[in-house]
């Protein structure tokens, strides 16, 4: 059985009565072997590889992980979120629900108090064997690339029983990469190609090529200075920037007050142009998330650009 | 040698000091289980009975088991070792754990997930790094024999397997958090299989060194002393130290890295009787559960719903009053004072 289709396709009506009656024959016995199985209950490998089947449709949901109650709010199942780690801030419902800690210190009592009937969370989450011992359902999704994103936004309508929840899920999935098309079509002429460093994280951590940032990048156009083989997040040398010469640098605010007195830095051909976007800590939560906002973020990556590109 | 017949009066007043720290265990296992998530909830007397049984006893039973292997540990150190610095991690099986759970975290997160992996799991990646640790220490030392050369191993072994994982950390910034939590030790996700399991281990250790305790009193008055009286040192010190490692590495896989509590238990121990190794490691036992297990409360307590890491509350609470107590050997004996200055 292949649990990414719950088939739900019937044949057309066709007009003819007796294809008619043998069609809906055929379906009412299709839709009774699927009540067993596929309609009723969804078996989903989480990125533990584990197989993981829900039942009936889980109408306490609890996410730790900030973008997968991004993806469930997306899908229009926001208010079946009954809590949530305590770095998710949007949309705005979930800032008023129970906050559980993170995913090391998770307050196990407090979720349980909760009584979900699915938990979202990371692989490396430390309460997953915990909670399944207690008999609460998991699922580790963590999506990685935007293939993955894809995957996970499947997968978690699936899980959620929503109807009609391929097309759902393919649906938010078109609307991002039109949004994406829309945002890198913005892109001043003069960025496409520009080379570019994106600081992730305090301490040299950088956005590479092969990171979700990195492909969003790649997709307006600009060069990562990071290449694919790097990593996603790797921390890399400060001389290692100064010696690519990024013609962009994207960073957190805080990050960007001191940028000019790293050592070198100031020949940074982005410094002395004076290209360098720094968001805020709300904007950096767009834009470092792997959720369902990767579009806004390429929207403020693109309205940066083009700040810097009309002076 | 100590005679094994200690005067009366020290023995009843080791067994009086003994009741008074199982009537403290009682009380704190009994608070663990009335102390919910919104701080003390006496009123609500009739709460989630599951919740009370499934969460709460479990993991205030867990922090009893896991500072009472700590405390039998430490003890066993400090007697092998005869140092009053020794400690339950100084084989180097602290570091050998982090390395293990960093190790298991980059496979979790970064690799394909085998079935190997899946059935170890973190809790038996920190055990196994346990494990090897000390094994290490043991080959670096080229045996039991020469106990400043087994410290020094330690250290070695320790500092080494440290930067290893420090390496890890900074190759793979993602796992930071997770490690750096289970460093810092805390017992919210302990439930009955791994109390069970330390449990076992508590009995089982606790049984053999009890069994070999006389050779820590001889060792206690030279090692030639020990060889004299006819004791198989070198076996038992095998022995022992295959006890510490056991229950070293069954507390850090289930807790994490919790400080201070196979240091201090000991100490307390010492500062209130006077005694055969038999009894002051048992009493070390009790002194550990109850420490750590008043630290759970606290942690939990102290700033709910908000949980503080055990291993912090531990280390604030048994420094404290380890302080507090060589403060009074010092003002009071002049043996120190001198020492001090």
């Amino acid at each position: 059985m292949n649990n990414l289709q719950p088939a739900r396709r019937m044949p057309p009506f066709t007009g003819h009565f007796k294809r008619f009656c043998l069609a809906s024959m055929l379906c009412l016995s299709a839709l009774n072997t699927f009540a067993q199985t596929a309609a009723s209950s969804v078996r989903i490998q989480d990125d533990r590889a584990r197989w993981v089947t829900i039942d009936t449709a889980p109408l306490r949901v609890v996410s730790l992980l900030p973008s997968l109650g991004e993806i469930v709010c997306e899908l229009g199942a926001c208010d079946r979120l009954v809590g949530t780690d305590r770095y998710s801030n949007w949309p705005e419902r979930v800032k008023q629900l129970p906050k559980l800690g993170g995913l090391d210190d998770t307050q196990l009592e407090a979720l349980i108090k909760l009584k979900p009937d699915l938990v979202l969370l990371a692989k490396s989450a430390r309460a997953t064997d915990r909670l399944e011992s207690l008999g609460v359902k998991v699922l580790a999704l963590e999506p990685q690339s935007q293939d993955d994103m894809r995957r996970v936004i499947l997968q978690v309508a699936q899980a959620l029983h929503l109807p009609n929840a391929n097309l759902r899920a393919d649906q938010m999935w078109q609307n991002i990469q039109r949004k994406m098309d829309v945002a890198a079509a913005r892109v001043p002429a003069a960025a496409k190609g520009a080379r570019i460093y994106f600081e992730a994280g305090s301490g040299y951590f950088a956005a590479g090529e092969a990171s979700y940032i990195g492909e969003t990048l790649k997709r307006l156009g600009l060069r990562n200075v990071v290449g694919p083989t790097m990593g996603a997040f790797p921390q890399v040398n400060p001389e290692f920037v100064v010696k690519a010469n990024p013609q962009i640098i994207f960073l957190g605010e805080r990050a960007a007050i001191d940028l000019q007195n790293r050592p070198g830095w100031h020949r940074i051909e982005a410094l002395q142009n004076q290209r360098v976007c720094s968001f805020t800590p709300a904007q950096s939560d767009i834009v470092v998330r792997s959720g369902p906002r990767i579009a806004e973020a390429a929207e403020l990556m693109v309205d940066c650009l083009q700040r810097m590109y009309s002076q | 040698m100590n005679s094994n017949a200690p005067p009366t009066s020290h023995q009843s007043r080791n067994m009086g000091f003994a009741g008074l720290l199982l009537l403290g265990l009682i009380a704190v296992v009994l608070m663990g289980v009335q102390l919910g998530s919104e701080g003390l909830a006496w009123r609500s007397v009739q709460a989630d009975w599951t919740l009370m049984t499934d969460i709460r006893l479990p993991r205030t039973l867990g922090a009893c088991l896991a500072g009472a292997l700590l405390g039998l540990a430490g003890a066993l150190a400090q007697g092998l070792f005869r140092n009053p610095l020794a400690d339950p991690y100084l084989l180097g099986s602290a570091s050998g754990a982090s390395l293990g759970v960093a190790l298991g975290m980059v496979m979790l997160s970064h690799m394909g997930t085998s079935l190997w992996f899946v059935k170890v799991g973190i809790t038996g990646m920190a055990f196994l790094g346990a494990w090897a640790a000390v094994a290490l220490s043991l080959l670096l030392s080229w045996g039991v024999q020469h106990t400043l050369r087994l410290l020094l191993a330690g250290v070695v072994v320790g500092v080494v397997l440290g930067a290893l994982a420090s390496l890890l950390l900074i190759m793979y910034p993602s796992i930071q958090g997770s490690v750096q939590s289970f460093m810092l030790g805390s017992t919210a996700y302990v439930g009955w299989p791994a109390c069970l399991l330390m449990g076992l281990v508590l009995l089982l250790s606790w049984l053999l060194a009890v069994a070999a305790s006389p050779m820590l009193d001889g060792l206690a008055l030279g090692e030639s002393t020990a060889q004299s009286l006819g004791l198989p040192v070198r076996q038992l010190r095998w022995l022992l130290l295959a006890v510490l490692s056991l229950c070293t590495a069954a507390a850090v896989a289930q807790t994490g890295l919790i400080a201070f509590v196979g240091l201090a238990a000991p100490h307390l121990v010492r500062a209130r009787m006077k005694g055969v190794h038999r009894q002051s490691l048992s009493l070390s036992c009790l002194m550990g559960g109850l420490l750590l297990g008043g630290a759970d409360l606290l942690a939990r307590g102290l700033m709910a719903p908000i949980e503080l890491p055990v291993g912090v509350l531990t280390a604030i609470c048994g420094g404290g009053y380890l302080l507090y107590l060589m403060h009074g050997v010092t003002t009071s004996s002049r043996a120190y004072k001198g020492a001090g200055s």
